[in-house]
């Protein structure tokens, strides 16, 4: 469950969300705007990699400015340019990285890395250089990073704006297997055909909000 | 991109006795080893002990190549420092000194063909754990390491696309037009893997 209550971001001299105010229990959650209409910050702000200049935003129960660390730890939050996300040379010693605070033993760790690399189509891939993937891949291995710690909740910004259609259609696929409630801020507009709920930002503000084929008619009239 | 290469994706996969070594072990063999080297004086007991290194390389099962790659990039410092050694110290000296430094690359190159990355910071971490006694997290620090290691790739790769972007606009030699977007691409980055850190809870 997430809640923003009559957020605003102010960044500089540019009001990046005015007035959100928004509660989310659905499992599929999309929001989709233009550049710059703040969706991104919408998106930080759900694991206090941003926090709002008024209001507040409640993510699990906690309020993101006073348990941003607990709450980092239970939500898991996928970045676009899956490089900036992979910190170990290989790619399972990668995935083992994301539990290195959980202090488990060595064989643990080893199939907890194991099965998730499995499961999302890496297995093979195990000893190889991160850098070496291609960029579908290394956006799979930075889901396998956040899905090895099996996050309550998902955050997706722009998760497959650098994919080729296949690797779309994967991510698409493994998004609809989750069990966990996904967030996820796009510019891909088939992603959101089986989604719950859909907001529409336009300028920092919720112009529309509601099921996708509505939100999304709303959002290409915006455009055009 | 072999420098790159040796630095981050050397490590050869296999279940040797090497292998199954823990890595402070291997790193403490290898100081040991390199203290050795010195020690050794004529240039037979140096032959013997190349012999010694080409038994572990075999011993690990890493392959010529991949053995090879490591010791590759001071070719040309060996050429250079036989050829000082013998115009000043001799064939004798020549041949010592030079077989000191390429089996010190050797062995060293074997630790890394047959240590994983992350075993070697786990190492490193536990050397430094006293430091937690002055407020310091040794996490961090091995931490530390391994994002520099990470980051010769990525450095290397935003070289490429900015020297690719510069041609693309015909601009072929200005240092400015190359380190500029390169500083600014880097700084970039190290915003981006910072949020990406804090997003993977290792900020707490």
């Amino acid at each position: 469950m997430i809640e923003f209550a009559d957020v605003h971001v102010r960044l500089g001299r540019r009001d990046v969300l005015r007035g959100i105010t928004a509660s989310l229990p659905e499992r599929r959650v999309g929001v989709v705007g233009a550049n710059g209409s703040g969706k991104s910050t919408l998106a930080r702000l759900v694991n206090g990699l941003a926090l709002p200049t008024s209001g507040s935003v409640t993510v699990l129960g906690m309020d993101t400015r006073r348990d941003g660390g607990r709450i980092r730890r239970g939500v898991g939050f996928l970045f676009t340019d899956p490089d900036a996300q992979i910190v170990m040379p290989t790619v399972a010693e990668d995935v083992a990285f994301s539990l290195r605070r959980k202090r488990l033993a060595r064989a643990e760790v080893e199939r907890r890395v194991g099965e998730v690399l499995a499961r999302y189509g890496l297995a093979d891939h195990a000893d190889h250089p991160a850098h070496h993937l291609s960029g579908g891949q290394k956006q799979l291995l930075a889901l396998c990073s956040i899905m090895v710690l099996e996050p309550d909740l998902l955050v997706m910004d722009e998760p497959t704006t650098l994919l080729d259609l296949r690797h779309s259609r994967q991510v698409a696929a493994l998004l609809e297997e989750m069990p966990q409630q996904v967030l996820v801020v796009t510019h891909d507009l088939p992603l959101l055909a089986g989604f719950d709920r859909v907001l529409v930002l336009d300028e920092g503000r919720v112009v529309a909000d509601g099921a996708p084929a509505e939100a999304v008619a709303h959002y290409r009239a915006l455009m055009a | 991109m072999t420098g790159v290469h040796s630095l981050t994706g050397a490590y050869v996969p296999a279940s040797s006795p090497l292998h199954r070594l823990p890595a402070g072990v291997k790193l403490a063999g290898l100081a040991a080893a390199c203290s050795v080297l010195v020690l050794l004086r004529s240039p037979w007991a140096l032959a013997g002990a190349a012999v010694v290194v080409a038994g572990l390389h075999a011993l690990a099962r890493v392959g010529v190549a991949a053995a090879w790659a490591q010791v590759r990039p001071v070719r040309w410092f060996a050429v250079v420092l036989f050829a000082m050694q013998f115009a000043f110290a001799g064939l004798d000296g020549a041949v010592t000194t030079t077989l000191r430094v390429v089996l010190a690359v050797a062995l060293a190159g074997l630790v890394t063909l047959t240590t994983r990355v992350s075993d070697m910071m786990a190492a490193l971490e536990r050397c430094l754990s006293p430091v937690r006694f002055v407020g310091l997290d040794p996490l961090r620090l091995s931490l530390l390491l391994s994002l520099t290691v990470r980051s010769v790739p990525v450095v290397a790769e935003l070289a490429t696309r900015v020297r690719e972007a510069q041609r693309a606009r015909g601009v072929e030699r200005s240092l400015r037009a190359f380190a500029v977007p390169l500083v600014v691409s880097s700084l970039r980055h190290a915003d981006a893997l910072g949020e990406a850190l804090s997003a993977r809870g290792l900020d707490d």
